[in-house]
């Protein structure tokens, strides 16, 4: 991993900061003057991690663009819980056009400023699963296909949030969403549907691919950073709970994130040029059940009946596991 | 935006403006708030050490060392000593043994001692005079902690000691093995260089006398008298106490006690004085206790040292006679109150020596006439809060009073006694002791602390297990120190690990600065409790919110 090596001071890596550290051994988020580029005062859901988790990519960037960054947002929660007109919440120049088209509009921006000698200027699209996954993956693909320089960061929150909770083609199998309710004999998201974003932007063998949460700020900001180095296309894809979406306590937004990881349902990657480079092992194993129980859209899975998809989740953390190597040795 | 230039008003807004503008604080239904709970540690800690504070100025390594004894040494002016004698409660106490291994706190103490000593490090010397005399009687662990304490506080302290050297049991109870000499001597001569007189060989023997020549008198006699059971014993049997080959040995008087000994008790002086006897040259050390290992007196680790250093333990067991070498032992057996019963079934066990360590009593003569000072089970009875007797100005504190009998309860009760003679002195109430909020393990998000390496804490473990065994094996280095310090979890106080700053969806924390902790903007804070749930120690709890 990109991961910077934190001594251990009482705490180590895992914490956001530490009194004991040097300052460049200190996380962006950890620093007073941060940029803040989501500011408070947003409309997101309490515990909502894709503000969260913007915050930390966006500070990143405008950290490693030195400021210079344009943002281009998709249609969705994101961009409607952070401007209600004519409140903005961002600080970088930040545009929204429609819900497809992000990827797109990031494409122009960045074509112009090529074609004005503004290389410096760098370019973010961002958008939730639906503007990524489902609605805007042609403009997305399009703009691998052409290895445009813009990094395109999804924010999944695996369904359509903001507009009552309907599945998405991330939605996780056997979740209950409005449109795929916990009734029959698979209750739920069917099995076997949904993409895997990672996989179709490794299939497009751009430059950088990699997959991060909230619940590892530094392995996250160092993938940023990594981004911004690359000119091209770049994918960053971020799991983010929802509390109102998952049916989970807001404050396990960020607990949710790493009992995802550590149960090897969520694999945390980065690959370059479509090839897997690395793996964030699994440090310490929980069961499925850790990821699964505390969430309402879950709840099915563990009354009489939830068994069968149980242990279907089981034998999907493992498929991972074995796939990526999480537990160790080569990857 | 200025006014001139706003664009036509749309809604309830005048123009562009940031989200500042709008209050997520009033969703809020639960709000947080930083809080200080007390460590287990400290609650533990019958000395009343600030562990989780002085741990936390080790943990800046070499600048903070002289700080972190400071605020070590504002509690117990023996860290040296008691970072090799101490059964450290507080590591029991540990909440990080639920992550891995509980911290080495006894091990960092020492090592702070030896440090001081090494370094030439000084008490602070207390300016202004009070003008008020006490009189300290004894100069173990609990006379020389009220000594210190009450001279920090202004007061004319003299310890009078009727033994010939300072330090009471620390000097007669504790074999040398585990407490080198040099180290006692060291620091009780740092306590008297900040201006407290001690008198050895100076018996007190009248109370009257004392009370006319001092404003206050406190009672750290100790209890350094062997306790006698009676045992048929024939004229040849060679019994001695315990208590008094452990002092003979500490005046370099070693008596000779045969290849084979027989200790009888269950106490940490029959733990010592078995040991003693392994190295006064006892092929065979036994101690015969008449309960079981659970129901022993003697602190775990003592008995396992013991164990490791060969002596064994004779369960459920009395002596019932002594004639000359041969002892009879009569087999006990426990009622349903746990209460030892002799079951009529005897064996033999040959011993050259046989030691008595079946208790200690006080010497009390001096209270002999003073009928105001009550006695009952052989300790003088004070009032639990201010450690005053009966009688007006006299104190107690240590093995002389009730309470448990270590060397830290009676530092902890001698720093008590201080602030109660302080009190009375000032004619001012004294206030209760606080009852603090445990900062419990169930508070942890452990998983922040998970990478500690693991190559130290082996490293640690060995130099750990020494503490009070060989003091020819040296402590920590400063490196290991500092890192054993850092292992320190901070349990229910803020160390600025930055998380609920960091974490915050709303951006609703400021951070405050070095030191200076951590501001929740309530105009935004949402109360999601994400701060609470991901603070690693503990600090941060979720209040509901009252409108």
């Amino acid at each position: 991993m990109t991961t910077v090596h934190i001594p251990f001071l009482q705490t180590g890596s895992l914490a956001v900061g530490g009194r004991l550290l040097s300052e460049d051994e200190r996380s962006v988020q950890s620093h007073t003057d941060r940029p803040s580029s989501l500011t408070k005062g947003h409309r997101a859901c309490q515990g909502c991690a894709e503000a969260l988790a913007a915050r930390w990519v966006m500070d990143t960037a405008v950290e490693a663009s030195g400021g210079r960054l344009i943002v281009a947002n998709a249609t969705g929660c994101l961009e409607v819980f952070s401007t209600l007109y004519p409140e903005s919440a961002w600080k970088p120049p930040w545009i929204h056009s429609v819900f497809a088209n992000a990827a797109a509009v990031a494409t122009g921006i960045a074509s112009s400023l090529h074609a004005q000698g503004k290389d410096d200027i760098r370019v973010l699209a961002q958008g939730g699963d639906g503007g990524t996954v489902d609605i805007g993956l042609a403009a997305v693909s399009g703009m691998f296909e052409r290895n445009d320089d813009v990094l395109y960061v999804c924010y999944d929150n695996q369904g359509y949030m903001n507009t009552g909770v309907q599945r998405s083609s991330a939605t996780p199998a056997a979740a209950r969403t409005a449109t795929t309710p916990a009734v029959g004999r698979a209750p739920g998201q069917a099995w076997g549907q949904g993409k895997s974003m990672v996989k179709i932007a490794m299939a497009h063998e751009i430059p950088y691919v990699a997959s991060a949460t909230p619940a590892d700020l530094r392995d996250l900001e160092a993938k940023v950073r990594t981004a911004m180095s690359i000119h091209g296309a770049r994918y960053l894809h971020v799991l983010v709970p929802c509390p109102v979406g998952w049916g989970s306590e807001s404050r396990l937004s960020i607990a949710l994130a790493r009992a995802a990881v550590q149960s090897g349902i969520f694999p945390v990657v980065e690959a370059r040029a479509g090839e897997l480079t690395d793996v964030q092992r699994i440090r310490e194993r929980v069961d499925v059940t850790e990821y699964l129980e505390p969430q309402a859209r879950f709840a099915h899975l563990f009354k009489p009946g939830g068994e069968d998809a149980l242990a279907r989740w089981r034998a999907v953390a493992e498929a991972n596991i074995r796939r990526y190597h999480l537990l160790g040795g080569e990857s | 935006m200025n006014g001139h230039d706003a664009p036509p008003t749309v809604g309830l807004s005048t123009g562009p403006a940031t989200s500042l503008a709008y209050h997520t604080g009033t969703w809020r239904t639960e709000r947080p708030v930083y809080v200080d709970l007390a460590p287990p540690c400290s609650l533990g800690c019958p000395s009343g050490e600030d562990i989780r504070g002085w741990l936390g100025s080790v943990q800046e390594g070499e600048p903070g060392l002289e700080k972190a004894w400071r605020r070590l040494v504002a509690a117990n002016p023996l860290p040296a000593v008691m970072g090799r004698i101490c059964y450290h409660p507080c590591q029991t106490a540990c909440n990080r043994a639920e992550v891995d291994e509980e911290v080495g706190i006894n091990a960092v103490e020492r090592f702070l001692g030896d440090t001081a000593i090494e370094r030439g490090w000084a008490l602070p010397v207390p300016a202004a005079s009070s003008g008020r005399r006490v009189l300290v009687v004894g100069s173990g662990p609990a006379g020389l902690s009220a000594a210190y304490h009450l001279h920090q506080r202004g007061h004319e302290v003299v310890i009078r000691e009727a033994a010939a050297e300072p330090g009471g049991m620390l000097r007669y109870g504790i074999p040398a093995y585990r407490l080198p000499r040099d180290v006692l001597a060291a620091e009780i001569r740092r306590i008297e260089d900040t201006g407290v007189r001690i008198e050895c060989g100076a018996p007190v023997t009248d109370l009257r006398a004392a009370e006319a020549e001092f404003h206050a008198v406190v009672l750290t006699m100790g209890a350094g008298v062997a306790h006698h059971v009676d045992i048929p014993a024939g004229a040849a049997s060679h019994m001695v106490d315990a208590i008094d080959v452990l002092r003979d040995v500490a005046e370099g008087n070693a008596p000779l006690v045969g290849r084979r000994v027989a200790v009888y008790g269950g106490g940490n002086t029959a733990m010592d004085a078995a040991r003693t006897a392994r190295r006064l040259g006892a092929s065979d050390a036994v101690v015969v206790y008449r309960r079981t290992r659970e129901q022993m007196p003697a602190h775990p680790t003592e008995l396992e040292e013991a164990v490791g250093e060969g002596v064994r333990v004779q369960w459920l067991s009395t002596i019932a006679a002594v004639e000359g070498p041969h002892l009879t032992i009569e087999r006990m057996e426990l009622d349903e109150e746990g209460r030892p019963h002799g079951t009529g079934e005897f064996e033999e066990l040959d011993a050259d020596t046989v030691m008595l360590a079946v208790g200690q009593d006080a010497d009390l003569t001096l209270l002999e006439g003073a009928a105001d000072i009550s006695v009952e089970g052989g300790v003088v009875q004070v009032d639990p809060a201010t450690l005053m007797t009966g009688r007006e100005g006299v104190f107690a504190a240590g093995d002389v009073s009730p309470g448990s009998r270590t060397a830290t309860y009676a530092i902890g009760r001698g720093a008590r006694a201080a602030a109660a003679v302080d009190a009375y002195l000032a004619s001012r109430v004294l206030p209760a002791e606080p009852v603090e909020r445990e900062a419990t393990a169930s508070r942890l998000n452990s998983w922040y602390y998970s990478d500690a390496p693991k190559q130290h804490r082996s490293a640690l473990e060995a130099a750990r297990r020494v503490t009070g065994f060989e003091e020819v094996l040296s402590g920590l280095d400063t490196e290991h120190a500092v890192f054993e310090a850092r292992r320190c979890m901070s349990c229910g106080s803020c160390f600025e690990c930055d998380n609920c700053f960091g974490m915050c969806p709303d951006d609703a924390i400021t951070k405050l600065g070095p030191g200076m902790r951590y501001e929740i903007d309530y105009d935004y804070c949402k109360g999601c409790g994400i701060c609470a749930a991901e603070c690693p120690c503990g600090a941060i709890d979720m209040i509901p919110e009252v409108r």
